[in-house]
């Protein structure tokens, strides 16, 4: 658990960021680390165990959240981990909404798996401040073991950071040492790289765990040059504070194979191969487990397989 | 099965190699449409795989004979290509780019088998390049005609590519010279003739006319040839300063065309508020791209001190993540050094760094294990330097990176500009107006802000100083394979019969020596010696100062002391100092016409002619001051680009003998009018530039920009004003000795100077309009502003 350290504005103001040149690191950084042939296996694996495999959608119900979690346990059919000689594993969360927590823990019960809940009034957060950290404490009394919470992302639009700074430090009070605290900035709403990784180290500065970029439900969601400003934050506290690092989640958009190991890329180039594993590195994602999962069977089976021969989430 | 999350994944060479079988691995030049090797010579050079050390093929060593052949065969195309509509040239340049994008892949490994360059590198920068490039000029060969009116082809054309790019120097060369109408004989360089063999025959694929396009193989000696044959017009290279420097002596006074892009040491500044990260990945692009066997590599870093600590931390570990290894591994960053030659030259440069006291850092564990055959340079970084050691001066051509620090903007730009290149610069700030500050104060054809390594067909790129002079691409690009089309022959102008002319008015008379303009005074001739000027007839018109090498020092000091403020000074505000001389010649307009008859003894018709179009050169200047600020391209991405036309500097003038008053008032407007200085030799008919002295005097001009001097031999004063001071950016000699239009080509080379010279013909100045468009471009260079943006 990392914990909240003292404001400072001058480091906050010192933050330049040139989108075209990160546009430009992030395609150099694509097409220059392919990752392939034999590595493929090892970074898919690596993927799907780094998946907070999730649904967040009004019509949840305790049906729908157990099937999730079945598929959380058990990610890839046995065959295909059996021909390729890879020990079964999981994905590594399951993130949902308050009301199916407890469902979900229930459903994930010795299996490791944690749960995250989302939190803060997702997406928007616009809800009644002094309600929030009630929020967070009622999901962790539910058994949650992770905490997705939102920013109010109008005092970084207002570039208040010492409010916001304020906020996040809130939530990392009400997690305490029971809860790991993941902070989504909602970058689609913060649109500017610059606003992004001003963001990103007041969250830092505040105790976050794990900087995360979006809620799935903005316009757009996790994309490179916001990873790449991101993970520069994390980079950068972890020269100051080397003991205490912080975690990275992309969130949205992330759909296939080819995306996923661009990521794991990225995370590799920027901060090394234990940003690569779920401790520190999450994928939020549905429908991405699907085409992973494919891509091993092919490498299995040398064939890709229609989608009814793989087991749904 | 943990770790390692990137194994090595190679490109298939099969296909290359395949080809290169079907060849027997054995090339002959391509001449006339056809392979062949007309000498029969069996002098062959071996081409070598860099990276491996294997065998790849073996070409002729082009001789004379060769050259010949293929110089002939490009006359004979000339005839007819010279004579194709820009459609129907258009229509042959675009399906040479569609067929290089249908072999692209090809393209891409032969470059890299070839060179040593990363596979990436070659498949994402170098061929994209190439085919924006024919595709790019298949546009300016359609509308040619409307482009550059009242201009025409050269002819043949003799061309010399380097070995760093080279097909993408292929293309920067052939495409502008078939889209002008010219043809071509290029010569390729003797390690990298690969892709340009691959090359003829896509242009016999798509059936271009025979002898439009010859390709020489050979070496040093075979480019000599070329470069000094004749039957060529034009000659445009990209190679070393040193080279450069020999074919500028080998084509002095042959009146060929020149350009030459030549080498660099650009700088790279990374200012306190720049987004560090990506200044980080900007050096790296800018230095080790091509493993630094880049013309326009960012090689000398100046990041200022505030922050420079932190970007090294961050430059190293970035460093550290660099894969040097294998070229034909799609994940290596670095591949292997062209030759062996190339190797011994960095490898030496670096330890000289060292023995130099500079501090030598290289990543621990970069090189891959493919890297145990070749030539192979880890990235290097050296700190602790100053502008005194030989690895922040010497162009090292290899991926070696000094590091030096300022402390606030001006600082920066003078390390800068402490350097005898002037290619490019690369300059990082979140702050608009500090980068275009910085931007406008660097010497260099090219400033990428806030970016690197940017390129394009529709953008001017050529250097500055030791970095040669020329641009390619854009429309400079263009006018380099132009000339005027003809004009009628001015005719020597007849002087009346000696009765007609006027006797200079005997008053009072007073013995009276006239004096140069230097500095905006009056100067006696350091030498304290006079000599007689006498009119046709033998008549004494008066006493003028001899100038010695002192004379022509002060003026170009003065010259050089003045330009900084006058490129300063707003257009408006020298078109009006222009005007303003103008009416102050204009009050003198009998006594100056009179003082023109009586040195030339031409009719008062005549010398009227003279000094009205001597009035309208300066308004026509005037009209140009405030405008050829230059262009906006269109360029890929979200990019603005502009390109602006700056001045060069002090431009030293000798004037034509035959018009002594117009040939001064000419270019002298030309010149400054664009924000140049110039010191300017009288001809042989002085009396009238003397004329000039107090106008320049009480016409505003500020002291120095205007430096005029009367030696007694203007020849021989001015092959020593263009040999032997560096601060003359560029001489203008309209004497019409052709020996000595070559001497001054000739002594040019001390600092690459710009010439423009008349090659013994006399020039149109009567009329402004005909010379113009040459003499806008004589009197400034391009600077390339490359701004990308997003918020």
């Amino acid at each position: 658990m990392r914990e909240t350290l003292a404001f400072d504005l001058g480091l906050i103001e010192s933050i330049h960021v040139n989108r075209r040149g990160v546009e430009q690191r992030a395609q150099s950084l694509v097409a220059r680390r392919p990752i392939k042939r034999g590595s493929q296996v090892r970074a898919h694996v690596d993927a799907i165990q780094c998946i907070d495999l999730t649904t967040l959608d009004g019509s949840d119900t305790p049906g729908r959240v157990d099937r999730l979690c079945q598929k959380a346990k058990r990610p890839v059919r046995p065959d295909i981990l059996e021909k390729l000689g890879i020990e079964p594993f999981t994905v590594g969360a399951v993130c949902v909404y308050h009301a199916q927590v407890a469902e979900a823990v229930a459903c994930l019960e010795k299996t490791g798996v944690p749960v995250a809940a989302v939190s803060t009034f997702f997406p928007d957060g616009q809800g009644p401040e002094e309600l929030k950290p009630q929020e967070i404490e009622a999901s962790i009394n539910a058994g949650a073991a992770e905490i997705d919470v939102v920013i109010s992302r109008a005092l970084a639009l207002q570039s208040n950071w010492k409010a916001l700074y304020d906020q996040i430090a809130g939530f990392r009070r009400a997690c305490g040492d029971r809860a790991k605290l993941k902070v989504i900035l909602g970058t689609g709403n913060l649109v500017r790289l610059e606003r992004i990784a001003k963001a990103s180290a007041t969250a830092i500065l505040a105790g976050a765990d794990v900087i995360k970029t979006s809620t799935g439900k903005e316009a757009t969601n996790a994309t490179l040059p916001i990873g790449l400003v991101m993970t520069d934050q994390i980079l950068r506290f972890l020269e100051i504070d080397p003991s205490h690092p912080v975690g990275f989640k992309p969130a949205g958009g992330i759909k296939t194979a080819k995306e996923a190991q661009a990521w794991m890329a990225l995370m590799h180039e920027q901060l090394g191969e234990d940003w690569t594993k779920p401790e520190r590195f999450r994928i939020g994602a549905s429908s991405l487990l699907g085409d992973l999962e494919r891509q091993l069977h092919h490498a299995a089976f040398g064939r890709y397989p229609a989608g009814h021969y793989l087991a749904i989430a | 099965m943990t770790t390692a999350v990137y194994t090595s994944d190679h490109e298939d060479a099969g296909s290359a190699l395949h080809w290169l079988a079907s060849h027997n691995d054995t090339f002959d030049h391509f001449i006339n449409g056809v392979f062949q090797t007309p000498s029969g010579t069996t002098d062959r050079i071996e081409v070598i795989n860099p990276a491996t050390g294997e065998r790849l093929a073996s070409i002729p060593r082009g001789t004379q004979a060769d050259v010949d052949a293929a110089v002939a065969s490009a006359s004979e195309a000339f005839k007819t290509w010279s004579q194709l509509s820009g459609f129907e040239r258009a229509l042959h340049l675009y399906a040479i780019a569609r067929a290089i994008r249908e072999n692209a892949r090809l393209f891409a490994v032969l470059e890299t088998l070839d060179n040593g360059k990363a596979i990436r590198e070659a498949r994402d920068a170098d061929v994209p390049l190439v085919v924006r490039h024919f595709e790019h000029h298949a546009g300016r060969a359609q509308t040619l005609g409307v482009d550059h009116p009242n201009h025409k082809p050269r002819g043949v054309v003799g061309q010399v590519i380097p070995w760093n790019f080279p097909f993408l120097m292929l293309a920067w060369k052939v495409a502008v010279a078939l889209a002008t109408g010219n043809t071509v004989v290029i010569k390729t360089a003797d390690s990298t003739p690969l892709t340009a063999m691959r090359f003829a025959e896509i242009l016999m694929e798509i059936g271009l006319p025979k002898g439009v396009v010859n390709i020489v193989n050979g070496d040093g000696s075979t480019g000599d040839a070329l470069v000094r044959h004749p039957g060529i017009a034009k000659v445009a290279f990209t190679g070393s300063t040193a080279v450069a420097c020999k074919i500028r002596t080998a084509t002095a006074g042959s009146g060929k065309a020149l350009t030459l892009e030549a080498g660099g040491k650009s700088p790279f500044i990374v200012c306190e508020d720049a987004d560090l990260d990506a200044a980080v990945e900007g050096i790296i692009d800018a230095i080790f791209f091509n493993k630094g066997e880049v013309c326009c590599a960012g090689s000398r870093a100046i990041v200022q001190e505030s922050v420079v600590e932190r970007f090294l931390a961050k430059l190293k570990r970035r460093m550290s993540r660099l894969r040097v290894g294998h070229p034909l591994d799609k994940t290596v960053d670095i591949g292997a050094m062209n030759s062996r030659a190339q190797f011994d030259k960095v490898t030496g440069l670096i330890a000289l760094g060292e023995q130099e006291g500079a501090t030598k850092w290289q990543p621990d564990s970069c090189l891959l294990e493919s890297c145990q055959c070749g030539l192979f340079i880890p990235p290097t970084l050296f700190t602790n330097v100053s502008p005194a050691h030989t690895i922040a001066r010497e162009e090292i051509f290899g991926p070696v990176l000094v590091i030096m620090t300022f402390r606030e903007v001006g600082e920066a730009v003078e390390l800068a500009n402490n350097t005898r290149y002037g290619l490019a610069a690369s300059v990082w700030s979140q702050t608009m107006d500090v980068a275009f500050d910085i931007a406008s104060r660097i010497e260099a054809g090219t400033v990428w802000i806030n970016c690197t390594n940017q390129f394009d067909a529709a953008v001017e790129f050529g250097g500055r100083r030791e970095s040669g002079w020329g641009s390619e691409g854009g429309d400079r690009g263009m006018l380099a394979y132009l000339t005027e089309v003809d004009q009628p022959p001015v005719e020597p102008r007849v002087p009346e019969p000696e009765d007609r002319v006027p006797e200079p008015v005997v008053g009072l008379t007073l013995h009276r020596t006239r004096r140069n303009l230097i500095g905006g005074a009056l100067k006696r001739p350091d030498g304290d010696r006079s000599y007689r000027i006498n009119g046709p007839g033998g008549v004494f018109l008066g006493n003028v100062g001899h100038v010695n090498r002192k004379d022509l020092r002060s003026a170009v000091e003065a010259a050089a002391k003045a330009f900084l403020g006058w490129r300063g000074k707003t257009g408006h505000n020298r078109a009006q100092i222009l005007r303003f001389f103008a009416e102050n010649l204009t009050d003198q307009r009998l006594d100056i016409i009179e003082r023109l008859r009586a040195q030339t003894g031409i009719s008062f018709e005549q010398a009227r002619q003279e000094f009205d179009a001597s009035v309208e050169a300066l308004f026509w200047n005037a009209a140009y001051a405030d405008r050829n600020a230059g262009t906006v391209s269109r360029v890929c991405g979200p990019m603005l680009v502009t390109t602006l036309s700056e001045p060069i500097g002090v431009i030293g003038v000798r004037a034509t003998d035959e018009l002594p008053l117009l040939g001064m008032v000419a270019p002298m407007a030309q010149a400054i009018a664009q924000g140049n200085t110039v010191v300017m030799l009288a001809g042989t008919r002085p009396i009238s530039a003397l004329d000039l002295v107090p106008i320049a005097q009480s016409s505003d001009l500020p002291g120095g920009v205007v430096n005029i001097l009367t030696p007694e031999a203007p020849d021989e004063a001015a092959v020593m004003l263009a040999g032997n001071y560096d601060e003359v950016g560029s001489f203008w000699y309209f004497g019409y000795d052709p020996d000595t239009s070559r001497r001054i080509e000739e002594v040019s080379i001390g600092n690459l100077k710009r010439t423009w010279v008349s090659d013994g013909r006399r020039l149109n100045w009567l009329d402004p309009s005909i010379l113009s468009a040459r003499a806008l471009a004589e009197a400034t260079h391009p600077k390339a502003i490359w701004v990308p943006f997003g918020a």
